[in-house]
C-alpha cells in the first residue's frame, strides 16, 4: 500500500444532508409516474425500451418467415418486407439498445455505483424519459398511417428514402425522421444528467479511477452519444425538409416515373457523411456501456479483480476517441477518393488495438479465477466470445478490397448482428440477471434462466453463423425474395429455412424471459442486499431496492476501488468499497 | 466534415487536458484509504448546473459545426447560388451584441450584489434579445419577397435552417432568461440570483459567437478560410 493518508480520515465528516435537499415524492403519481427519482425513471426506461424491443423481435420473425419460406406467407409482400427491415433495424439499435443501455443502466446504475443520491438535475431527467415515451409513441404510430411505416432501410438514405417507389413514402418517413428528432431531444437531457453526476455527484473518496468500470463504459458512451447524435439530428432535419418543403439539401436532380422532380443538385453522399458520423460512434455508444458491464459481470463472478483495470480505462477512452474518425467505412461502395479509404480503413484497423486489449484483458480476469457459471457469468462468456466473433469479421470488412465484394450480402449482416446485435443484448441480459436482485429484491427463477441462456446463445449462433457463408455466397441482403439465382445453391435454401426456424425459437426464449421477470417479482426467492458478495457500491445500499436518497442519512465514504475480490488475508472474498482499511476500523467514521 | 472534425479536435483537447488533471496512471488497486480529489472542494449544485452548461454547449456546438460541414460541402455544388445578405443583419447583429453586453452588465452587478441594476441588465437583454428575433424574422420576410424562396436554391435553405435553429436556441435561452427575471422580482436571494445570470450570460456569450461565426458564413467572409480547410483535408 502506498501514500494513504491515512490520518486525513479524522477530518473528514460524514456527509449528511439535510431534510430538504432530498426529492420527496408527493402523491403516487409522483413517486411511480412522473418520477424524478432516478432508479425509478431507469425501470422506466427499461420497460419501455423491452416493449418496443419486443416489436422489432416480431419483426425479425416476420422477416425470417419470408427468407426461410419464401412465397409461403402471402400477407408479406416486398414493400412489407421492407418495413420490416426499416423498423427492426432501428428500433433494435436506437430504441432499444441505446436506450436500454444509458436510460436504463445509467439511470439506476450511475448514480448507486458513484454514491450520489440521485442524478444533479432530477426534473430534466424524467423529462427525458417523456420525451423518449413521446418518440417511441411516434415511433408507434407509423405502423397505423396510410402507406404504413418506411421502408427505406435503417440509414434512411435519399433520395430514395423519400421518393414514392418507397413504402412509406406519404406519412411513415416524415413521422420516423420526427420520432429521431424527439428521441435526440430526449436523449440529450438524459445524457447531460449522466455526465454531469459522474463528474459532480461523486461520494467522498471515489476518485475516478476508482470507478467500476460500467461507470466508465456508461459515461464515455454518453459524452459520444452526446457529440454524435446532433449529426442525426442535423440530417434528420435537413431531410425532412427536402420531403416536405421541397428543399434539395440531399435531393440530387432525378426524374420520377418519367418526370422531372421538383428537386436539383443535392448530394445524397452528404447524407451519408452525416448520418455515418453519427451512425459509426453508435456502434460504440452501445458496445462502450456492455464492455463495462462485462468487466464487473467476470471480475464478480470470477471473484478476482480485473485484470489491467487502468488499461481498460485508457482503452474505453480511446475506443470513444478513434470511433469519431472512422465513419466512412461505411461508404467504401458509394464513391470515394481512394486515399480516404485508405486513410478509413486504417483508422478502423487501428480500433481494434484497445478493443483486443480489453477482451485480453478479460480473459486475463478469468485466468486461474474462481469462476461461478452463474446466468450472469455464462452470459459475460458468450458476450465475449460473441464479441471476438463480430469483431474478427470486422477486419474483414474494415479493409477495402474485401468490403467491395462483401458489401450488401448477408456477410454484412451476420457481422453487425454479430457484434452489435447478439453482444450487447447478451450483456443486457447478464447485467438484468446481475442487477435485478437490486432493483427488486429477489433473486430471477435459476431454471428458466439457465434455459433461456442456452437457447438464446445457441439458437442466436444457428441464425447468424450460416448467414457469414450465405453472404460469402454472395448472397445479397434487404431482398424479399432471392428467387432462381445461378450462385447461389438449393442447398442455401434450406440453410434459411433452418435459420429461420432458429429464428423462431430463440424469439419465443424471449418470452420465457419476459415471463420469469414478471414471475420472479412476485415469487422469486429473496435476494438479501447483496447476494453475489460484490463489492462495488450499489451493493452495499442500507436498503434492498435502494430507498428515495439511495444512502439513508449519510453518503458512503470509499476507501477503495471496486474489485477488491479474493484478497489475501481478508475476512470474506471480496472487500465493499465503504470498508475503511483494516487499521482504521476501530475509529473508522464510517461501518 | 472538415468543421465538425475541428470541433471535435478541440473537443478531444479540452477532454484530453481534464483527463490529463484526473490521475489516470493512479494505480487504484494498491491505494487504499481515503483520497480526495480537487472536486471535493467545490461540488455545489450551482457549480453542477455551471458544468452541464458547458457539456450542452459543446451538444450544441457540435450541431452548428454539423450545419457548417453541410453548407461547406453543398456550396461547392454546381447549383449554388449565394444570396445576398439583406443589411438589416447587420443591425441585428448589433442588437445582439448589446444583449450580451446587457447580460455581462447583469452579471458584474450581480457579483456586486446590485439587484436593481441586475433587473435592469437583465431585461434589457432580454428585449434586445427579443428584438434580433423580431429583425430576423424580418429579414426573412424581404428575402421572401426579393423572391429568395427556401426551395428555390440551397443557398436559399441554409440561410432559413441555419438562422432558424439559431433563433430556436435563442428563444431557450429567452425562457431561462425570463425565469431568472422572475426570480429577481420574486426577491431570491442574491447567491441563487448571481448563479442564474451568470448561466444566462455564458449562454449569450456563446450564441453570440456562433452567430458571428455563422454571419461570417452566410456573408462569404470565411469562403477563404472554408476553402483552406477543405484542402488540408483532401
Amino acid at each position: 500500500m502506498v501514500d494513504v493518508p491515512y490520518d486525513t480520515i479524522a477530518g473528514v465528516p460524514p456527509a449528511e444532508v439535510a431534510e430538504v435537499e432530498l426529492y420527496h415524492p408527493k402523491s403516487w403519481w409522483t413517486r411511480y409516474v412522473f418520477s424524478q427519482d432516478a432508479k425509478v425513471i431507469a425501470v422506466q426506461y427499461s420497460i419501455t425500451a423491452m416493449a418496443i424491443g419486443m416489436v422489432a423481435l416480431v419483426l425479425s420473425w416476420l422477416m425470417r418467415l419470408q427468407l426461410g419460406f419464401p412465397g409461403t406467407f402471402s400477407f408479406i409482400d416486398a414493400n412489407q418486407y421492407l418495413q420490416f427491415i426499416t423498423m427492426h433495424g432501428m428500433i433494435m439499435v436506437i430504441y432499444l439498445l441505446t436506450a436500454l443501455f444509458l436510460g436504463g443502466f445509467g439511470n439506476y446504475l450511475i448514480p448507486l455505483m458513484v454514491g450520489a443520491r440521485d442524478m444533479v438535475f432530477p426534473y430534466v431527467n424524467m423529462l427525458s424519459y417523456w420525451v423518449y415515451l413521446l418518440a417511441v409513441l411516434v415511433l408507434v404510430s407509423t405502423f397505423f398511417v396510410p402507406g404504413g411505416p418506411t421502408g427505406a432501410g435503417w440509414t434512411l438514405y435519399p433520395p430514395q428514402a423519400i421518393l414514392s417507389g418507397t413504402p412509406g413514402q406519404d406519412w411513415g418517413i416524415i413521422l420516423m425522421l420526427a420520432s429521431l428528432i424527439l428521441f435526440i431531444i430526449g436523449f440529450t437531457m438524459g445524457g447531460l444528467n449522466y455526465v454531469v453526476t459522474v463528474l459532480q455527484a461523486r461520494t467522498r473518496g471515489m476518485t475516478l479511477m476508482r470507478m467500476p468500470l460500467t461507470v466508465w463504459g456508461i459515461f464515455t458512451a454518453t459524452v459520444m452519444a452526446l457529440l454524435a447524435f446532433p449529426a442525426l439530428f442535423v440530417a434528420s432535419v435537413m431531410l425532412l425538409l427536402d420531403r416536405l418543403l421541397g428543399t434539395s439539401f440531399f435531393m440530387p436532380t432525378l426524374v420520377e416515373m418519367g418526370e422531372l422532380t421538383k428537386y436539383g443538385g443535392g448530394s445524397p453522399i452528404l447524407f451519408q457523411h452525416l448520418f455515418w458520423f453519427f451512425g459509426h460512434p453508435e456502434v460504440y455508444i452501445v458496445a462502450l456501456p456492455a464492455f463495462g458491464i462485462i468487466s464487473d459481470l467476470i471480475s464478480t463472478h470470477a471473484r478476482k479483480n480485473i485484470f489491467g483495470y487502468r488499461m481498460m480505462v485508457w482503452a474505453i477512452v480511446a475506443i470513444g476517441a478513434l470511433s469519431f474518425v472512422v465513419w466512412a467505412h461505411h461508404m467504401y461502395v458509394s464513391g470515394m477518393n481512394p486515399y480516404f479509404g485508405f486513410f478509413f480503413a486504417t483508422t478502423t484497423l487501428i480500433i481494434a488495438i484497445p478493443t483486443a486489449i480489453k477482451v485480453y484483458n478479460w480473459v486475463l480476469t478469468l485466468w486461474r479465477g474462481d469462476i461461478h457459471l452463474t446466468i450472469p457469468m455464462l452470459f459475460a462468456l458468450a458476450f465475449i466470445i460473441t464479441f471476438v466473433n463480430g469483431g474478427l469479421t470486422g477486419l474483414f470488412l474494415g479493409n477495402v478490397v474485401v468490403d467491395v465484394p462483401l458489401s450488401d450480402t448477408m456477410f454484412v449482416v451476420a457481422h453487425f448482428h454479430m457484434v452489435m446485435g447478439i453482444a450487447p443484448i447478451m450483456a443486457v441480459f447478464g447485467g438484468i440477471y446481475h442487477w435485478y436482485p437490486k432493483v427488486t429484491g429477489r433473486m430471477l427463477n435459476e431454471a428458466l434462466g439457465r434455459f433461456h441462456f442456452w437457447v438464446t446463445f445457441l439458437g442466436a449462433y444457428a441464425v447468424f453463423f450460416p448467414m457469414h457463408y450465405l453472404g460469402l455466397l454472395g448472397m445479397p441482403r434487404r431482398y424479399h425474395d432471392i428467387g432462381e439465382t445461378a450462385f447461389i445453391p438449393a442447398s442455401a435454401h434450406d440453410l434459411n429455412a433452418f435459420m429461420s426456424v432458429a429464428a423462431l425459437i430463440v424469439g419465443f426464449a424471449q418470452l420465457v424471459f419476459i415471463f420469469n421477470l414478471i414471475w420472479s417479482l412476485f415469487k422469486g426467492k429473496e435476494a438479501g442486499g447483496n447476494p453475489w458478495g460484490a463489492a462495488s457500491l450499489e451493493w452495499q445500499t442500507p436498503e434492498t431496492p435502494p430507498g428515495h436518497g439511495n444512502w439513508g442519512k449519510e453518503l458512503p465514504i470509499v476507501y477503495r476501488w471496486a474489485y477488491d475480490y479474493s484478497v489475501p488475508g481478508a475476512a470474506r472474498d471480496f472487500v465493499p468499497q465503504n470498508e475503511p482499511p483494516a487499521k482504521l476500523s476501530p475509529q473508522g467514521a464510517h461501518p | 466534415m472538415s468543421a465538425v472534425i475541428l470541433f471535435m479536435a478541440g473537443i478531444a483537447a479540452i477532454a484530453g487536458w481534464w483527463l490529463s488533471q484526473q490521475r489516470l496512471t493512479a494505480k487504484p488497486w494498491l491505494e487504499e484509504g481515503v483520497i480526495f480529489d480537487l472536486r471535493e472542494e467545490s461540488g455545489s449544485s450551482s457549480q453542477a448546473a455551471k458544468i452541464g452548461l458547458g457539456v450542452f454547449l459543446a451538444v450544441v456546438g457540435s450541431l452548428f459545426a454539423l450545419f457548417i460541414s453541410a453548407y461547406s460541402m453543398r456550396m461547392n455544388m454546381v447549383d449554388w447560388r449565394t444570396l445576398p445578405v439583406p443589411a438589416l443583419l447587420w443591425f441585428n447583429t448589433g442588437v445582439l451584441v448589446l444583449s450580451s453586453v446587457a447580460l455581462q452588465w447583469a452579471y458584474m452587478a450581480a457579483r456586486r450584489g446590485d439587484m436593481d441594476s441586475v433587473s435592469v441588465g437583465l431585461c434589457t437583454g432580454g428585449a434586445c434579445a427579443v428584438t434580433f428575433l423580431v429583425g430576423q424574422l424580418l429579414a426573412w420576410r424581404q428575402l421572401n419577397a426579393a423572391g429568395y424562396f427556401v426551395a428555390s436554391n440551397p443557398a436559399n435553405s441554409f440561410f432559413y435552417l441555419i438562422t432558424a435553429v439559431h433563433g430556436l436556441h435563442l428563444m431557450g435561452g429567452l425562457v431561462a432568461l425570463g425565469r431568472t427575471i422572475a426570480k429577481v422580482w420574486r426577491g431570491a436571494e442574491v447567491a441563487k440570483v448571481r448563479a442564474s445570470v451568470e448561466l444566462c450570460a455564458i449562454y449569450w456569450h456563446f450564441l453570440l459567437l456562433v452567430w458571428l461565426v455563422l454571419l461570417g458564413l452566410l456573408t462569404g467572409w470565411t469562403d477563404n478560410f472554408v476553402d483552406i480547410c477543405r484542402q488540408l483535408l483532401s
